[in-house]
């Protein structure tokens, strides 16, 4: 299969990643490239095959309810690029 | 002081022939004068650094100490330590100073271990040089004009150029394995689940493992005994007893110390596609092994041709969804200017991401996408499920699989960047154990042109006690782990 590049600016658009025309192309060439190298999948029979999600097949564990957080908004907001009153700020979305 | 194991400096520190603070200046010294060419560290704060080792000599004073108090250890730039500066690798943190300590920071603050500085890395952990890194390239100490590898390739060359007796590293597809082997180092990727992985930057989350990188099994021991451990901060944490993984190191075993010992070879490594030069030091290797006793066995590994395509599925699907959160909005780098709210995450993430990291996240959203999610992402399942199976079958006829580690000793700096695909093949030998989960060590065994060479040694489910006993019976009966590069 080979990528278009369409395909690559929807993609580029799912990602939210802006993508210059010039960054398109060289782009769709180099995923052309590794779709070849990950094609050689696709000649395998894998009916039957259970697919693997993790390396390791446990559960999800449960816990109690209970906190166990303390509140430390001050600490994590300082790394925000742009805080108020407790919010991070966003460019409007709502007229 | 400089180039002794830990297991030496953990003696020195304890007989009083040397404080911590005097250790951790010397390799600040150390520091100083090399990283400006080798760039292996991304960050370097003395000051944090010394008042840890003042505070491990309080310890070692009042006979508190353990195997590694008072000893400065390297962090890969992909663990949040609290009040450093922590950007794996990437312009996307490039500001971003962690408000809390990964796990594995927090344990080894708790044996006593002085953070000596963050290491350079390929961004976000993607790739295999070390040239992706927002921060410039790292040189491979044994010959600057080369790669360390990676993604752990600052911890790797600030271990061989002697600035840090040890270091951390992570492995998603061979990022500790294959640059110890390009720059002649001891590397252990556990099992998946046994170091916690809170705290440290997500790549592909059910890959992503820690592990130590240092001169000798037995300090890559005595880290991994600090490191492992139950944590219900990670939901893939296993609950498991507390092992000693250097608890059959010590043992007098004579002079055949493998006798017993079933080493498998899967006819997979040694068929085409590693250079001659490497593969004549993995069959001395397996020469030393059959004198130590170990017998050997052909085994096969019918699928590994199919893992780094199942990889390059999986580890980009996870890794377009970890990435998501970097949006400009709770933290990190944010675009300086923009029209909407849209504008803003599309123009943060075009400047945030370097390219490879770009690439992979287009690569995981189009794999993951509608139409495309049964072709590829299930289909990598289904194959990774039949990798796994395929180490199941090779561990019912042997106790341990050997092979190289890379197909390659170091590149040169710039060969192989501008062609992803050449890149991603440099980890042909080492994707399938995370993929099947288990532990996987490199070690040192030769150099072929003057640059080392990295000898695989992959276990059971955790099996790294037994392991980290094969690679020590090895180093007992050679020198290559000891080799450093001229200064």
């Amino acid at each position: 299969m080979s990528l278009t590049l369409e395909q690559v600016r929807r993609v580029a658009h799912l990602a939210r990643i802006d993508i210059s025309e010039s960054e398109a192309e060289s782009t769709l060439g180099h995923l052309n490239g590794i779709f070849s190298l990950i094609e050689a999948m696709q000649a395998v029979d894998t009916r039957g095959i259970e697919p693997m999600a993790h390396a390791r097949d446990v559960a999800q564990r449960l816990r109690e309810d209970r906190v166990t957080e303390e509140n430390r908004r001050a600490a994590f907001q300082a790394v925000a690029p742009e805080t108020e009153a407790g919010l991070y700020l966003v460019p409007k979305v709502i007229e | 002081m400089i180039g002794r194991t830990l297991k030496e400096l953990g003696a020195a520190l304890a007989g009083r022939e040397i404080s911590s603070v005097e250790l951790t200046q010397l390799h600040l010294d150390r520091i100083a004068r090399l990283n400006p060419e080798i760039n292996a560290f991304i960050t370097v704060d003395a000051e944090r650094s010394l008042a840890q080792a003042r505070a491990a000599d309080a310890r070692l004073a009042a006979g508190e100490g353990g195997a590694l108090t008072g000893i400065p250890i390297a962090q890969k730039d992909i663990f949040c330590a609290e009040g450093w500066r922590t950007t794996c690798g990437s312009k996307m943190l490039g500001d971003f100073v962690s408000p809390y300590d990964a796990t594995v920071i927090e344990k080894f603050a708790a044996a006593g271990a002085v953070n000596l500085g963050k290491t350079n890395m390929d961004e976000f952990a993607m790739g295999s040089s070390n040239e992706t890194s927002h921060f410039g390239p790292v040189r491979n100490p044994w010959d600057r004009t080369r790669v360390p590898g990676g993604s752990s390739g600052g911890s790797a060359a600030a271990v061989a150029a002697l600035m840090a007796p040890a270091a951390t590293g992570t492995d998603t597809g061979g990022s500790i394995r294959q640059p110890a082997a390009l720059c002649n180092l001891t590397g252990l990727k556990p099992t998946y689940g046994v170091v916690s992985r809170w705290g440290m930057i997500a790549f592909a989350s059910s890959l992503d493992q820690a592990g130590p990188m240092a001169r000798t099994a037995e300090d890559c021991g005595l880290m991994l005994n600090a490191m492992a451990g139950f944590d219900d901060r990670d939901s893939t944490s296993l609950e498991r007893e507390t092992e000693d993984y250097c608890r059959e190191l010590a043992a007098n075993v004579g002079e055949k110390p493998l006798s017993g010992l079933k080493i498998g070879l899967p006819k997979e490594f040694f068929g085409e596609g590693c250079d001659a030069g490497v593969m004549a030091c993995v069959q001395e290797a397996i020469a030393e092994y059959r004198r130590l006793g170990a017998e050997t066995v052909e085994v096969s590994l019918p699928n590994m041709r199919l893992a780094v395509p199942a990889y390059y599925v999986i580890a980009p699907a996870e890794a377009s969804s970890n990435l998501s959160r970097y949006d400009g909005v709770r933290y990190g780098y944010r675009a300086p200017d923009y029209a909407d709210l849209d504008d803003m995450y599309r123009k943060t993430r075009a400047q945030g991401f370097g390219a490879e990291v770009k690439r992979r996240i287009l690569i995981g959203t189009y794999v993951l996408s509608h139409g495309y999610y049964d072709a590829y992402y299930l289909q990598a399942q289904r194959i990774r499920r039949l990798i796994a199976d395929d180490f199941v079958a090779a561990f019912r006829q042997c106790d341990v699989i050997l092979g190289p580690t890379s197909p390659c000793t170091a590149f040169g700096l710039g060969e192989k960047a501008a062609d992803p695909v050449q890149m991603y093949l440099s980890d042909i030998y080492t994707i399938a154990v995370n993929l099947a989960g288990l532990p996987g060590m490199s070690i040192p065994c030769g150099f072929s042109a003057g640059l080392p060479v990295g000898l695989q040694l992959i276990g059971d489910y955790f099996a790294e006690a037994r392991l980290l006993n094969v690679a020590h019976r090895y180093q007992q009966a050679t020198d290559w782990h000891l080799k450093t590069p001229d200064a």
